[in-house]
């Protein structure tokens, strides 16, 4: 099956004025997503990846946002989205790509019904009669496997409940076959139980639909189970992408290799410190010169505190930023420490 | 910081990549615990936003003019307020009569600030009374629930719905027309208002833990009402005291007009309207000038309270 | 009193809450179980299970509805004001929201030091040395005393937080979600803190959590928490390894493994539905709604938490066959 690029975006640059100063959140980001598979977007909070995807939608508040329209692309299927007015966005935004949030308390309006909500992203874009469209909202609950679907329309979403309305969104997010799906943390907020279910709909969804996931998340258990690709961003910048066996089995970059050893393994029986990265993540104002990394890094150079490190390439789609990977750099006591991971299930 | 010496006056592209370059130093000398900004206290915040807001700053010279010519100008005018000279009477304002004289050949300008002083008293004390009983009960029902909640919040509804202006006419015939008994009439309603807010931001400030990390410490009621609880409804209630003051000046000036204010010899701002606009078709500068302050320290207060309310306002940081 | 080593124990605790005319939500509903001195017992559960109405029920900051609270052998819901105040010297809490459980008008030190100065410990420069030494030991240091919460990230508040519930020197902590609001690679920074402090000063433990791997990680002792009541309660490593309740075996086959050949080779027992609401709940097993293999018998009578093996307790007809 021959894989379609749908999106690409090229050195993407956000900032935000505040205050206390400019704050550079996203900070030079090249990626792209395939038809059919799903990116995650890991990183703690603050390193950009929020940012990323709304810039991508244009959804980021125009007064206070600053993106280099001139040097960065964002493109879609061939336009480039950054060049496109607010109204022709609109065409794009649930047709094209749609997004959903952590939180779907406050991304469903309390006093319309869920039939009609997820009617009105189908009328939005497709000239269908009302009555298709309710149909057509009925198919898509049926889909998202809501239970008493035919009911359930005509209520409202405080009688769903959080898992439940998760499910909505989802619905009123592929209501128009997207080609991209964004989700932000779709499960941060919701029992482990009902995450798996959600997680699992997601997944069988984007089959059934074709659909390219952008999964935005900081929990890698979720990532090993449904990302094909994954990039890994850590103040503004992409520090390693590849694909999920690579990133889990063979990571390349420091703060990689910090954040699988920070999570505890269920199916692991240690009783070793978790490996914890001292201090907080730089102030984005005044972003620090050269590897943002290098405050927080034990195998930190001097050459890391001047310059950017440069791009080594490992494998079609394995690529790291680490100074670690030049032939200068003693790496000989760099744990390959993930290479061990499977033995040591015992 | 030494480590970076070498290129620490080339751009990052102009770099170079010696083999001394990729000496490791880990993390030495970068502390990531390190706080950046300088520390700035909660109330020096607030100020700092305030003097940004470049309306609440005029409030605030507006106020601090006015008061300084109520305290200064009559002892550099020269004049007494009772002092009745008939061969001056019903002057327009010139430059020995700043702001002219009344119809008793007395100095106005010496009358307002006198009167003026009276008027921002009574409106400083009736504010004063208000927030005492207002954050007290406000307190005491936000924290405690249950029947006393509902005690206070009857009351609250009992004596709001009381018709302010005849309560305040019988406790004046009542108690006669002193100073102590208008406070005491304008008050005794006034604090409604205040125990609702008051009430409504200890409901939510109980919500945060750190409430209930103090009763986990072993703290008494006592600690958690004084260190906990008013600190941080204090911001509000000083917005909600900025804006009364204003208000009750006003009141006075009312009561004042429709004569059961300050009794004479004894001038407010409103005894002082009230003698003005008889006489406002021939003489209008008897009434304009105390108007004039009435309006100028009205909208000091509103400004300052707005610039306070915005300064306070945790949504509008950063 | 040492009660062979037993700590705290809690007999058939209730909790029940009104809430409108003819509802009763029973967040915590007749709980049994011991915490030994110088162990971390683990309590996990999904939203409405009632772990933290239990871990706050334990430290006398809410009532007992019924039941029985006895911290070495002293019921604590029976003190005077003056014995309770005592006895919160002796047990602590950390709170899960960083945000909302530090004073934002008080300086770090006033917040560290609230508990010396209820309980008149230090006074002066002794009492600035302990706040110091104090941060240090969560990994701060003295700068920081002068600065307020705000200035902090969430990592640092929480570490702030642990100190104030060290400065009294408690001998009993319950940890109430403290690291689920934070960062994965902060969270780990907060679990080795703890771990170490419990060796160090031989500190026992109520960590509640939803996270089931970090849980397992930092205690000796797991309890699992269904609708107000305990499902099953065994050893950390015994639990992982043989699951007996099915709201157990459904949990942890949900919980994502960060490792993709694990999860490849993982079967998923699927669990459906949702978690019914706390308030009036059903009279028998409360997790029979969702159960693959429920009988009749679980609809009529909720089960005992039975010892079925050694020091492996499970609340389950079809395991007390």
């Amino acid at each position: 099956m021959i894989s379609e690029r749908i999106l690409e975006i090229k050195n993407l640059n956000v900032s935000f004025k505040t205050y206390a100063g400019i704050v550079k959140a996203v900070r030079g980001v090249d990626f792209y997503l395939d038809k059919g598979e799903t990116l995650a977007i890991v990183g703690e909070s603050g390193c950009g990846k929020t940012v990323t995807s709304k810039a991508i939608m244009g959804l980021l508040p125009s007064s206070q946002t600053i993106i280099d329209r001139e040097n960065s692309e964002v493109n879609f299927k061939g336009t480039n989205l950054l060049q496109l007015s607010e109204s022709q966005m609109v065409k794009v935004r649930g047709r094209e790509i749609s997004m959903i949030f952590q939180d779907p308390m406050t991304s469903l309006n309390p006093t319309m019904k869920i039939g009609k909500q997820i009617a009105e992203s189908i009328i939005i874009h497709e000239n269908v009669s009302a009555s298709e469209a309710q149909s057509r909202a009925l198919r898509m609950l049926e889909l998202v496997k809501m239970p008493n679907a035919k009911e359930r329309l005509n209520q409202y979403p405080h009688e769903f409940s959080g898992g439940m309305r998760q499910r909505v969104m989802i619905a009123i997010a592929l209501a128009c076959n997207p080609n991209i799906l964004i989700a932000d943390e779709p499960t941060t907020a919701l029992d482990v139980t009902i995450q798996a279910q959600i997680m699992d709909l997601i997944d069988d969804l984007k089959k059934e639909l074709d659909t390219g996931v952008i999964l935005i998340t900081h929990d890698l258990g979720v990532v090993a189970s449904v990302a094909d690709r994954i990039q890994v961003m850590y103040a503004g910048k992409i520090v390693e992408k590849g694909t999920k066996d690579e990133i889990f089995y063979s990571p390349k970059h420091p703060y990689t290799f910090a954040l699988l050893k920070s999570v505890p393994k269920l199916h692991v029986h240690e009783k070793e410190k978790l490996y914890s990265l001292a201090g907080t993540p730089p102030d984005l104002i005044n972003p620090p010169i050269g590897c943002p990394f290098a405050a927080r890094c034990k195998y930190g150079m001097k050459i890391c505190r001047v310059k950017y490190p440069m791009t080594t390439t490992f494998g079609e789609n394995h690529e790291s930023y680490c100074w670690l990977h030049h032939e200068k750099a003693d790496a000989s006591d760099v744990p390959e420490l993930l290479l061990q991971r499977g033995e040591l299930n015992g | 910081m030494d480590i970076i010496n070498d290129n620490i006056d080339v751009s990052e592209d102009e770099v170079v990549l010696t083999d001394d370059m990729f000496e490791r130093v880990g993390t030495e000398g970068l502390s990531s615990e390190k706080l950046n900004k300088p520390s700035i206290t909660y109330w020096a915040d607030v100020w700092r936003r305030f003097k940004e807001n470049k309306l609440a700053i005029v409030g605030l010279i507006l106020l601090v003019a006015v008061i300084v010519t109520l305290y200064l100008g009559p002892t550099i005018s020269g004049k007494d307020y009772q002092y009745m000279d008939s061969s001056v009477k019903n002057l327009k304002p010139n430059s020995e009569y700043w702001f002219g004289t009344d119809d008793m050949g007395r100095d106005i300008f010496t009358r307002v600030c006198v009167g003026g002083r009276i008027s921002i008293l009574i409106g400083l004390l009736c504010t004063l009374v208000m927030f005492v009983i207002g954050a007290l009960l406000g307190v005491i029902a936000g924290l405690k629930g249950g029947w006393v909640d509902n005690l206070i919040m009857r009351v609250c509804e009992f004596i709001g719905n009381l018709p302010y202006l005849i309560i305040v006419i019988i406790l004046t015939l009542v108690m006669g027309r002193s100073i102590f008994s208008l406070v005491f009439a304008m008050s005794i309603t006034s604090w409604v208002g205040t125990t609702r807010m008051v009430r409504g931001q200890v409901l939510q400030i109980k919500e945060n833990d750190y409430i209930e990390a103090a009763v986990a410490l072993g703290a008494d009621m006592n600690r958690i009402i004084f260190k906990h609880l008013l600190p941080n409804v204090l911001g509000i209630i000083m917005v909600d005291v900025t804006m009364s003051v204003p208000g009750f000046i006003f009141g006075e000036a009312f009561l004042s007009y429709i004569g059961i204010g300050v009794r004479p010899p004894e001038v407010s701002w409103g005894s002082l309207a009230s003698a003005g606009q008889l006489r406002l078709m021939f003489y209008p500068h008897e009434l304009f000038f105390p108007c004039l302050m009435i309006v100028i320290t009205t909208l000091s207060f509103h400004l300052i309270g707005d610039g306070l309310s915005d300064a306070l306002d945790p949504k509008l940081r950063e | 009193m040492d009660n062979n080593g037993v700590l705290v124990q809690v007999n058939n605790l209730k909790k029940y809450y009104k809430a409108g005319r003819n509802a009763t939500v029973k967040a915590v509903d007749d709980i049994s179980f011991n915490i030994h001195r110088g162990e971390t017992l683990g309590l996990v559960g999904e939203s409405g299970c009632g772990k933290t109405t239990c871990g706050k029920t334990i430290l006398g900051l809410y009532g007992a509805t019924d039941g029985e609270v006895l911290y070495d052998g002293i019921n604590i819901h029976k003190l005077s004001s003056k014995e309770k105040k005592e006895f919160r010297k002796r047990a602590q809490i950390i709170f899960q929201d960083p945000y909302s459980s530090l004073n934002p008008r008080m300086t770090v030190e006033d917040i560290i030091g609230e508990g010396i100065d209820i309980h008149h410990l230090y006074k002066g420069k002794e009492r600035k040395d302990k706040i110091f030494e104090l941060l240090d030991t969560v990994g701060l240091n003295k700068e920081h005393a002068s600065r307020f919460p705000h200035e902090f990230s969430g990592g640092q508040r929480q570490r702030i937080g642990i100190a104030r519930a060290l400065a009294i020197e408690p001998e009993f902590i319950v940890c109430d979600e403290p690291i689920s609001a934070l960062d994965v690679s902060i969270q780990a920074q907060v679990v080795n803190l703890l771990m170490e402090l419990q060796k160090k000063k031989n500190l026992t433990y109520l960590f509640i959590a939803h996270d089931l791997s970090m849980v397992k990680y930092i205690s000796d002792r797991v309890g699992v928490m269904y609708l107000g009541h305990i499902a099953e309660l065994a050893e950390s490593e015994e639990l992982y390894r043989n699951p007996l309740h099915p709201y157990t075996k459904a949990l942890l086959s949900s919980i994502p493994i960060p490792d993709p050949k694990e999860e490849r080779k993982k079967k998923r027992i699927p669990i459906e539905g949702e978690i019914p609401s706390p308030i009036n709940p059903p009279p028998g097993c409360k997790f029979e709604s969702r159960c693959k293999v429920a009988k009749e018998i679980c609809k009529k009578q909720m089960p005992e938490l039975l010892e079925v093996e050694n020091g492996h307790f499970v609340a389950c007809h079809l395991i007390h066959k």
